[in-house]
């Protein structure tokens, strides 16, 4: 991959007092592609899109975002990095249209208000007071927010943490929809496996401050032999076993109990398993 | 220039939001208030001096309201620094500096609409304020600005050192102790010394002297302190809120504005919800 680098991040350490959350985190992001940053709650996601955001100072290694030190980026690297906050009850009063546009006016070649309103299917809201939006709404606005000065790259922490599943469809679309047309080089985080397969070019797995995988979904899936399920039924009993080779466990079930063995299901190791068991055998080595 | 004209924008349209709808009855509440609580003993005698009190409380009342900008800037910075409004600016480029010329903008446009909407219907009910000289609309000019400068700047600094909404609600009631001892609604020069000095320490007092000086004949200097306008130290007092507030502010604005994330709002967040559920 020859692609040009726009995050590298070498050995990233972050302490807080004598607790260590980052213990050399290293990855990259290359241009144009969606990035996801996996992993369960406390594993350190939110601290290392922090530190690529600039809004906090590390304690120790190398990160270098769009050709500079994030803790040390200007106001002009700022205008080519967009952030999708998630908003609370800011800018209660203003209006959808009229927050876009001032916001806009920071940057050198900002969106169209009325366009990028339209891109995040706010079209029929664009009057109305931001504080009377909907939770979907209102994030669909972040994103727009987010996006308002065509940033070269977009960060979303946690994006969809407390959607229901509908929002949380037209939400993946919203990103890779703009992700497709834009080119953006987006790097978001998640805990949810199914969000990150969904989005994501390539997934890094953050588990107790380390990178613990790093590729596309398929490729995770392949390199950690997961274990398969297999179940069946004999002589009216129902049995559940996990293993790591279920042709040759299943072949030796034959053998053993021939034509007896009913209702046979083998259910290969999805990437889930393999989350799940990366992030064991990573917590087992600490 | 470029942050200039975004801030002013940022202030007008804040401006506007704050004077339209339900929340011009919010605007118009202490404003109105004060001026019935003038209408009411605007004929009482102060100290059988002649003066009657309406002509001395009013312009009193103005000064007063100009440094209640300094508890609007405390509010804004807190609740707003709560609810995400400071780390938006912090994401955006030169969004500090524009969020903080805006919130300026906002409270002075504010205090002058408190101002207008007392001195307006107020000089119809009072007696004897000088309206007509030029001299006295540029003393008002220059107090009005020099306080507007000295009270939000000190109060933007306070509000950067303030915790939470909750802990500002808190900071007025010094505030409020400060302007009833600050010769407001009733001469300074009726309070035991000690009281007389403490209240010279603080602006409130000046811009009251001031906006008396502005407003009244100088014949009515006679019921001040030393039987003067003191505009000298009036301007020294004044300025040198400004210029401490002018040096302090931004240092712990950035400050602040520095620890801002994501995380911290969202830790606000999940505090004022557990309170409010």
């Amino acid at each position: 991959m020859s692609r040009e680098v726009v995050i590298e991040v070498d050995d990233l350490r972050m302490r807080y007092g004598t607790t260590e959350v980052l213990r050399g985190v290293t990855f990259r992001a290359h241009r144009g592609e969606v990035l996801a940053m996996l992993g369960p709650n406390g594993a350190g996601k939110t601290t290392t899109i922090e530190i690529l955001e600039g809004f906090r100072t590390r304690s120790g290694g190398r990160v270098d975002v769009l050709g500079a030190d994030p803790a040390r980026g200007g106001e002009a690297w700022r205008a080519r990095v967009g952030i999708v906050l998630q908003s609370w009850r800011d800018h209660g009063k203003w209006r959808v249209g009229e927050l876009l546009a001032h916001l806009g006016s920071y940057y050198p070649r900002p969106w169209d208000p009325a366009e990028l309103i339209t891109a995040v299917g706010l079209a029929e809201h664009a009057g109305r007071k931001v504080r009377t939006l909907s939770g979907g709404q209102r994030r669909r606005l972040d994103v727009a927010i987010g996006m308002v000065g065509r940033p070269e790259l977009l960060f979303l922490d946690e994006p969809t943490t407390g959607f229901d599943p509908e929002a949380r469809r037209e939400f993946h679309e919203l990103v890779l929809g703009l992700s497709r047309t834009e080119g953006t080089t987006i790097m978001l985080t998640t805990h949810d496996l199914a969000e990150a397969e969904k989005l994501a070019d390539r997934i890094v797995i953050l588990d107790g401050g380390r990178i613990v995988a790093d590729g596309t979904a398929s490729e995770l899936a392949e390199r950690i032999a997961g274990e398969d399920e297999v179940a069946w039924t004999l002589g009216g009993r129902r049995h559940v076993r996990s293993t790591r080779d279920a042709t040759r466990f299943v072949r030796a079930l034959f053998e053993e109990h021939g034509d007896a063995v009913e209702a046979l299901a083998v259910r290969p190791s999805s990437l889930e398993d393999t989350y799940l068991s990366l992030v064991r055998r990573a917590e087992e080595t600490v | 220039m470029r942050t200039v004209r975004r801030g002013l924008a940022r202030g007008l349209i804040e401006l506007r939001q704050a004077f339209s709808g339900s929340e011009l009855v919010s605007q118009l509440l202490w404003p109105v208030l004060t001026l019935v609580a003038v209408f009411f003993y605007r004929d009482r005698e102060f100290r059988h001096t002649g003066i009657r009190l309406g002509g001395l409380v009013l312009p009193g009342v103005l000064g007063m309201f100009v440094a209640l900008g300094m508890v609007l800037v405390i509010q804004y910075l807190t609740v707003e620094r709560e609810d995400g409004t400071l780390l938006r600016a912090r994401a955006t480029p030169h969004g500090i500096r524009a969020y903080f010329l805006g919130k300026l903008v906002t409270t002075s446009g504010c205090v002058v609409a408190y101002l207008a909407i007392l001195l307006v219907p107020g000089a119809f009910m009072v007696d004897g304020l000088r309206l007509g000289s030029a001299s006295s609309w540029f003393t008002l000019a220059w107090v009005l600005l020099l306080g507007l400068v000295a009270t939000q700047s000190a109060g933007a600094a306070l509000g950067a050192l303030v915790s939470s909404p909750r802990a500002a609600g808190l900071i007025t009631l010094p505030v409020m102790a400060v302007i009833s001892v600050s010769g407001v609604f009733y001469p300074v020069t009726a309070l035991p010394g000690w009281l007389q000095d403490v209240a010279q320490v603080f602006p409130v007092y000046w811009l009251g002297l001031g906006m008396r000086s502005a407003l009244l004949p100088d014949a009515m200097a006679t019921v001040e302190l030393h039987q003067s306008w003191r505009h000298l130290e009036t301007f020294g007092v004044l300025g040198a809120w400004a210029v401490a507030g002018l040096v302090l502010a931004p240092v712990v604005l950035r400050r602040m504005a520095r620890r801002e994330s994501g995380a911290r709002v969202a830790a606000y967040r999940e505090k004022a919800l557990q309170r409010i559920g």
